[in-house]
């Protein structure tokens, strides 16, 4: 069953198109990741998917039963200001507020759900530390609690791991990889590429060619052998 | 010194300048936190310099009553700065010193062209920096205070989840289906409203110091959202009475009194701030 289908999008902004010709869809349990150079489209392409900006062309299409607000969202890290006063138990609540409608304080059942995301990302002892004092490991877990509050099924992730070490950013993975086993559908914009084709099911490849597969599928093709480094100096 | 306090104490419009001190300080501080965490900290200055462009104008038409015509239009162009702030081509604080510096230019030629009182620098004096309005506040201004107040109160309280989800990340509050140009607009309103009323009390130079003093103070030592806007709102109160009460006993202007305490009270904090860290 595929949550999301993508039929001929086309991205940019100002009228100016980037890319074109999109095609993928997600299915339920899915492990996407988006790859492409920088410039390509990656953002937008996610920005779009969540409804921030319009597309150029195409559509998106919704499968029954499936609600966009059911979308939990991981942005880049720095679009949080450094200096802002909030406690870590604040910005994972306020993941709840989607699931709200009109109702204007969090009840008990909202609680429970901000505890149990703190609980699985391992942040329960730091729910009452500004978020400000966290390390980057630290403060992409708690955005991603806050994510996994508003998420029904599916995540949206743009580089959940840049600027991290590698230590920090295994286990980032290793994270995303179980809530993918537990059920979640994952899509994930990444920069890396080997993690990419280690962890997900499907690749999407946008920027001078757009490819849509299987990981497997994706080693085979032009962009993964350009991408892996097969063929540096086709390009 | 009580027998002093206890004199002014008779006189209403004593009671009322300390009312409306408070309610103005209660709702800008409240709000500050907000506009200091949006970059907004300049909407106050900007939206003061239009609502006094709007008050000459006013003023040069004899207007009874010159809020009901400050009070819309100042909504209006902050409606107007906040909707550019997101797209367009002039960046929001180009923006806001552009509309500030001309409404103030404008106001000021208005009341020497068409001068309604021998006395221009006088008028423009008390406009800028609130000296006398304070003191002459009649029960409509009053009552208007209070309603408005609690407006601004009652809709921060409610939609305070909402403010801060908004406030922190626009962009995932706009992706998890929240109506972030509901509460930009919300936020701008709001913020319009408190500055008409805090013009009367500090007049249209110092408000900026209304609203973002106690937030700024409060970061100093509080780490959580909601510990910064209580403690700033606190604050807010506790200095605008003392401006009021010092005002009265040594004679100084109520509005820069209030702004005196709330620096002092900013640098105390910051040291406090400073020291608990290395300690």
């Amino acid at each position: 069953m595929s949550l999301l289908t993508v039929k001929n999008l086309a991205l940019g902004y100002d009228s100016h198109t980037i890319v074109d010709n999109i095609n993928f869809a997600v299915d339920a349990g899915d492990y996407l990741c988006v790859v492409g150079e920088n410039g390509s489209g990656k953002t937008t392409l996610m920005k779009t998917l969540l409804g921030l900006t319009g597309p150029m062309g195409g559509e998106i299409i919704a499968s029954e039963g499936f609600n966009k607000k059911e979308i939990g969202y991981l942005p880049q890290q720095t679009l949080i200001q450094r200096d802002f006063p909030a406690a870590v138990r604040e910005i994972v609540l306020s993941g709840c507020l989607s699931g709200m409608g009109a109702r204007p304080f969090y009840n008990a059942s909202d609680k429970a759900i901000a505890e149990k995301n703190m609980e699985k990302m391992g942040i329960t002892h730091l729910a009452n530390r500004s978020y400000r004092e966290l390390s980057g490991g630290q403060q992409q877990r708690v955005l991603l609690a806050r994510a996994l509050c508003a998420a029904g099924r599916m995540l949206l992730m743009d580089e959940p791991v840049s600027g991290l070490d590698p230590k920090v950013t295994l286990e980032m993975y290793e994270l995303i990889d179980n809530l993918n086993k537990e059920g979640m559908t994952v899509v994930m914009i990444s920069h890396d590429i080997s993690a990419a084709v280690k962890y997900a099911n499907k690749i999407l490849h946008i920027g001078g060619n757009v490819f849509f597969g299987s990981v497997d599928e994706f080693l085979a093709s032009e962009a993964g052998k350009f991408l892996s480094g097969e063929s540096v100096d086709k390009r | 010194m009580m027998d002093k306090l206890a004199f002014y104490f008779e006189h209403k419009f004593v009671w009322y300048a300390l009312a409306t001190a408070v309610l103005i300080a209660l709702c800008s501080s409240f709000l500050g936190v907000t506009l200091v965490l949006k970059r907004f900290s300049f909407i106050g200055d900007g939206l003061s310099h239009v609502a006094f462009g709007v008050m000459s104008v006013a003023t040069v038409l004899k207007l009874s009553n010159q809020t009901m015509l400050v009070l819309p239009a100042t909504i209006l162009s902050a409606i107007l700065l906040l909707r550019t702030g997101q797209n367009a081509k002039i960046k929001g604080d180009a923006a806001i010193a552009m509309i500030s510096v001309g409404a103030l230019a404008f106001g000021y030629m208005v009341m020497n062209v068409f001068a309604a009182s021998a006395n221009v620098s006088g008028d423009v004096c008390s406009t800028l920096f609130g000296s006398i309005s304070i003191l002459t506040l009649s029960d409509f201004d009053l009552i208007l205070t209070i309603i408005l107040s609690s407006i601004v109160v009652i809709v921060f309280v409610l939609f305070y989840n909402r403010i801060f989800a908004v406030t922190l990340d626009e962009a995932f509050s706009k992706a998890t289906g929240l109506k972030t140009e509901l509460f930009n607009l919300v936020i701008a309103v709001t913020t319009a409203i408190i500055i008409v009323l805090a013009m009367n009390l500090v007049g249209s130079l110092l408000i900026s110091a209304l609203v973002i003093f106690p937030a700024l103070s409060s970061m100093r030592l509080f780490r959580s959202f909601k510990s910064v806007t209580v403690c700033s709102v606190i604050l807010g109160v506790v200095c605008s009475f003392l401006g009021v009460m010092i005002s009265i006993m040594a004679g100084t202007p109520v509005g820069s009194t209030i702004v005196a305490v709330q620096v002092i009270v900013f640098f105390a904090f910051w040291l406090t701030g400073a020291i608990a860290k290395k300690g």
